[in-house]
């Protein structure tokens, strides 16, 4: 065991990436293994990832020497608690989301399958990568990785897929660029590209502009990725025409990785306090992440789309866990972390839910679902419990991490941000609860007494979806009554220092 | 007070729960989904008694279930005040579970397994916020309250049904926003969140800051418990069926925000700090404009229900009052007014929904000589409305007798002539609907024997008009409403 | 000031290509163009990152014999990374042509409001 545990740190990254070659050429002759490979993979990883989050919170953080060469020299992966949390979030939703999407892949592009696994296995490796590494440079490599497949994902879809795809690829090149020049600038100042080492390095180097110019390069690369509004224009595009796997493995996982890096950047790189007191860059990300979460909200206000809905729902939800980050207080930042799992959850149960409508009606105008409860349930259970997790209805798990940014606003004695967290509640429940009383209810005609209604067949999506997605309204509940234990037992330990 | 941990709060709010699943998979056969109902209304009812004796030898029991957040766990706690709101809550749920069969099958109504699932969640959320033993917890079981009962109201599914429920949801979700930035602030003053008799605010913060988290408590509350001006989404809500408005009148929604503006008038802020702060008066003043309004708008109601509705405005405004003229007279008589007209006016209700299923009237001016048809329906009526005026032997009576003395505990006279006007107004409304039905002749079309509406409905109503008589005539009969209203009254620190 | 400006040349000259690339991807319609651009703006990053290399009098990095001391070369380290980066930016075009090719097939143009009154 002793000797299996630091090397889960390269498997976690090295099974997906070996098993992605494997697809095309066991899939040139057995078509239906790259599903299974893909799975194998996924779930590989997984283990590799409980493991290496449970070997950190006994012992501490696990430095892995790439090639035995050491730091700053080498590469080096680093996994301390924020890490090992993300990997699991991002292990943990990769796998549900993989095990329904052999259905609606059959259905949307039976042609494509292997190819698409083989692409899919690649950006779960790079979002793995990008999590693990502890090298500046090496996670432009896995960000590039991800973008990469994630734009050739997204352009199989029907309909403008492949001009969001396009507009996502100039965009999100653009901000991988600028990524790349915070790293360049960085590099000039200190001679190093290790995490670790650079934290080391910066601090006499605050009173410089080109560290300055370093952050805020690596600020706009991250925001253009995440979808941090402005810079969120590509997003509703592209969450909306991919195909229904890709939006739902996307959707909860990309946005939230790159918010993961904007974390990095800025508290293990740069001392918190370096953008708490020498910039006032905190106050800047909390006041643009508070107007993302209302402009998120407004706009999917307007949307007919389903998916395009939740898209702009993902916007405002990002805003959320910027405005944790923004806050700079313990419980801002909790909340902020909390967000990231509790959002992957329920944004991954809502698109998996919005794929199955896709595979059973072949539409997502939110105005013509017409009573879909009687025909798919369990999936419209589903969909309900995610809708109140959204609005922030205890005990599910987004009441939780609203909670915490609630008391971390209060704790910073700015009342705006509480307003805005608040009425963007309110928002949530207009556009979420009109799509449920379209589920649910017949909005046209109503039952006057008396009237029996002929029970339509139960028509539910096949178990492979079916399953995730229950498991994932399960998680949303659970998530929410347990999120103690996951604050006391894992996120404390992910806060930077002196928090 | 003897702290004691038990399991019983937490098995109350799971047999509904687990009635609620049982209902879900048997949906298909109505008589053992029925079943389910009933089981579980006579089994919550059994355990909440079952703590009654405990709880009334001076011990509380208790029941951490898990931690919701660093420093605030997900507690139940059986005081006195909670096990009265849990036995008034599960007591009338028996009956409102036979009259709901009675209904519903006499309708042929549509979706009765949502019908049935929803009331059950609504009551284990009823409940849980009862035994609430924090803020935090309170607001757990509120919102879920709120959640289930929204397909209730919305039950019809008409146009307007739906309208309804949106206004329902808007109102509810709103005060429930307000809510939560109020607890979340006196986590910040405070740090603990438990309930405490006699409060724990005090000394925690600067009087404006309290004040001003005294008034929005009170108004985001106060929306539940239909304050007049943030009332209109109980009215519009009549467009529910009637066993779903007589559990949001005397049961569950209404009273769950009585009773957590309650909580936080006695629990959370304390007698005390309140008239250190020199709120009590402005608040009684407030409710007292509630008292009055609403019995005006009852008056020019003419659909049945609405009426109720407005007299239900009125009538819980009487608790508030009570409970914030801050004298223990006046405490007792509003917790007692709060079982006391829970029983009256879920007679009233139920008279309004046999009529509408025996006659299909709505309205009061259709309702000529309806007594002669129905006149154990109406005899039941007669009880109720009685009883609302505050006239003896009928229980309402009694808690208004407390109410007055409490108010002259207080030195405030002016209270007891806002009750003496509401009892007046009381009248005005009702006894026309009592004349009307047994002293004017119905129209000639309409049949003249005897026709009441099936037993399922006839026999709560009746029990349930019994019930307040006798409580009228003995308030300790059965369940010990008076003497543990009492000791919830003793237990708060700092009363006049 | 004139000697500021010449001496930081390789700056100028890379925020220059930079701004051109940025201009192409944002101004221009023909999504060609934009794929040029974007390729102007990559390569100007990597010609960036070459230039903060250079050292006065240092020679190619390539391990000879003769050349006598490490600081004799140039800095390496940002060649590397770069090759890195060049791959990408060729995996990007690579990627981005991929997709103009489908688009050229589905919308047969390729100027960007074309394709936008085709789809509304």
């Amino acid at each position: 065991m002793n000797t299996m545990q630091p090397q889960a740190v390269i498997l976690i990254v090295l099974i997906p990436l070996m098993s992605s070659y494997a697809i095309p050429l066991l899939g040139w002759r057995w078509k239906g293994s790259a599903y299974f490979i893909a799975l194998i993979a996924i779930g590989a990883s997984s283990v590799c990832s409980l493991l290496l989050l449970w070997t950190v919170l006994k012992q501490g953080t696990i430095h892995y020497h790439l090639g035995g060469w050491l730091p700053p020299w080498g590469i080096e992966y680093v996994i301390d608690p924020l890490n090992g949390f993300m990997g699991v979030v991002v292990c943990g939703i990769s796998f549900l989301v993989t095990l329904s999407s052999k259905e609606s892949v059959e259905k949307e592009l039976p042609e494509k399958k292997v190819r698409f696994y083989a692409i899919y296995l690649l950006l779960f490796t790079g979002l793995m990568g990008i999590v693990v590494t502890g090298d500046v440079f090496n996670l432009y490599v896995f960000l590039e990785i991800a973008s990469l497949t994630a734009y050739a994902l997204i352009a199989i879809g029907e309909d403008g897929a492949p001009l969001a795809s396009f507009n996502y690829i100039i965009m999100g090149t653009i901000g991988a660029c600028f990524y790349l020049l915070g790293v360049g600038y960085l590099y000039i100042v200190t001679g190093s590209l290790n995490i670790a080492d650079l934290a080391k390095l910066l601090p006499p180097l605050y009173h410089s502009k080109v560290v300055l110019i370093a952050l805020a390069f690596f600020l706009i690369g991250t925001a253009i990725k995440m979808g941090l509004f402005p810079l969120h224009v590509w997003l509703p595009d592209a969450y909306t025409y991919a195909p229904s796997a890709v939006s739902s493995f996307i959707a909860p996982l990309m946005t939230k990785v790159m918010a993961y890096i904007l974390i990095r950047v800025m508290f293990t790189v740069f001392q918190p306090s370096y953008s708490i007191e020498v910039i006032p860059l905190t106050v800047i990300l909390s006041w643009v992440a508070a107007v993302a979460i209302i402009v998120g909200s407004i706009m999917a206000l307007a949307q007919r789309d389903l998916k395009r809905m939740l898209a702009y729902s993902s916007v405002s939800q990002i805003g959320y866990i910027v405005l944790g980050v923004g806050l700079a207080n313990k419980m801002g930042l909790l909340g902020a972390y909390l967000h990231i799992l509790n959002h992957a959850f329920m944004k991954g149960c809502l698109f998996l839910v919005a794929g199955a409508l896709m595979y059973r009606t072949g539409m997502r105008n939110i105005f013509q679902l017409g009573m879909i409860h009687r025909k798919m349930p369990f999936t419209m259970g589903a969909l309900v419990i995610g809708a109140l997790s959204m609005i922030g209805i205890p005990p599910t798990a987004g009441f939780f991490s609203k909670w915490y940014l609630i008391l971390g606003s209060i704790e910073a004695q700015n009342w705006v941000f509480v307003a805005v967290i608040l009425a963007s509640s309110l928002l949530n429940a207009l556009y979420f609860f009109r799509v449920i009383e379209n589920a649910y209810f017949e909005v046209s005609r109503g039952h006057p007494e008396g009237e029996a209604l002929i029970e339509p067949n139960r028509e539910e999506v096949p178990l492979s979806m079916l399953i995730p997605i229950l498991v994932l309204a399960a998680g949303i509940l659970l998530l929410g009554l347990f999120n103690e234990r996951i604050i006391s037992g894992i996120l404390i330990f992910a806060l930077p220092p002196g928090f | 007070m003897d702290v004691f941990s038990s399991v019983r709060p937490l098995l109350a709010i799971l047999v509904s729960l687990m009635a609620a699943a049982l209902i879900l998979v048997t949906g298909k056969r109505p008589n053992l989904r029925e079943a389910w109902t009933i089981l579980a209304a006579v089994a919550k009812f059994l355990i909440v008694l079952s703590m009654a004796p405990s709880v009334l030898s001076g011990r509380l029991l208790e029941c951490t279930i898990l931690t919701l957040s660093p420093g605030i766990s997900l507690k139940l706690r059986v005081d006195a005040f909670g096990l009265y709101f849990g036995l008034l809550a599960s007591g009338l749920w028996i009956a409102t579970s036979f009259y709901s069969i009675g209904y519903m099958r006499g309708l042929k109504e549509h979706s009765q397994t949502r019908y049935f699932f929803c009331f059950a969640l609504a009551l284990s959320s009823t409940i849980g916020v009862a035994f609430a033993a924090n803020l935090l917890t309170l607001f757990l079981f509120y919102e879920i309250l709120t959640i289930s009962t929204y397909p209730l109201v919305a039950h019809k599914e008409t146009p307007e049904a739906l309208a309804a429920g949106r206004k329902y949801l808007v109102y509810l979700l709103t005060a429930a926003v307000f809510i939560l930035f109020c607890i979340a602030y006196t986590h910040q003053l405070g740090g603990g969140l438990d309930f405490v008799g006699g409060g724990f605010l005090a000394g925690k913060g600067s009087p404006e800051v309290l004040r001003l988290l005294f008034v929005i408590f009170i108004l985001a509350f106060g929306t539940k418990a239909a304050f007049l001006p943030i009332h209109e989404w109980l009215p519009t809500a009549m467009i529910a069926p009637t066993p779903v408005s007589a559990l949001l009148h005397a049961v569950a929604v209404v009273k769950a925000g009585v009773f957590s503006c309650l909580r936080v008038i006695h629990y959370v802020f304390g007698p005390t700090l309140l008239s250190d702060l020199n709120l009590w008066l402005m608040l009684c003043y407030f409710v007292s404009f509630t008292i009055v309004v609403g019995s005006l708008f009852a008056m020019v109601q003419d659909n049945l229900k609405r009426r109720l509705a407005f007299s239900t405005i009125s009538q819980l405004s009487y608790v508030v009052l009570g409970a914030a003229l801050l004298t223990p007279m006046a405490l007792i008589g509003s917790i007692l007014h709060m079982a006391f007209h829970g029983f009256m006016k879920i007679t009233l209700f139920f008279c309004a929904g046999a009529i509408f299923v025996k006659t299909g009237k709505e309205n009061i001016s259709e309702m000529n000589g309806i007594g002669r048809r129905m006149p154990l329906t109406m005899g039941a009526f007669a009880v109720g409305a009685i009883g609302m005026a505050g006239i003896p032997p009928v229980c309402g009576f009694l808690s208004k007798w407390y109410l007055c003395l409490g108010s002259l505990q207080a030195r405030e006279m002016v209270f007891v002539l806002i009750l003496l006007i509401s009892s007046l107004l009381n009248v005005a409304y009702f006894f026309p609907i009592v004349y009307n039905a047994f002293f004017r002749k119905a129209r000639e079309e309409e049949p003249l024997q005897r026709e009441e509406a099936s037993w399922w409905m006839v026999a709560p109503i009746l029990i349930c008009a019994l019930m307040s008589v006798l409580f009228g005539l003995n308030p300790d009969a059965f369940i010990r409403f008076h003497q543990i209203a009492s000791l919830a009254a003793a237990n708060i620190r700092g009363l006049f | 000031m004139v000697d500021y400006l010449i001496s930081k040349y390789n700056y100028w000259v890379y925020i220059f290509l930079m701004m051109l690339g940025f201009y192409a991807m944002m101004g221009k319609r023909n999504l060609v163009k934009k794929l040029i651009g974007m390729n102007i703006f990559q390569t100007a990053i990597i010609l960036y990152y070459i230039s903060i290399g250079v050292k006065k009098g240092g020679t190619l990095p390539i391990f000879m014999e003769t050349a006598p001391r490490a600081a004799d070369y140039i800095n390496p380290l940002p060649h590397v990374l770069m090759l890195t980066a060049i791959v990408v930016a060729v995996s990007t075009t690579g990627v981005a042509l991929a997709v103009l090719l489908m688009i050229y097939r589905r919308y047969k143009t390729l100027e960007e409001n074309e394709i936008l009154k085709s789809i509304r």
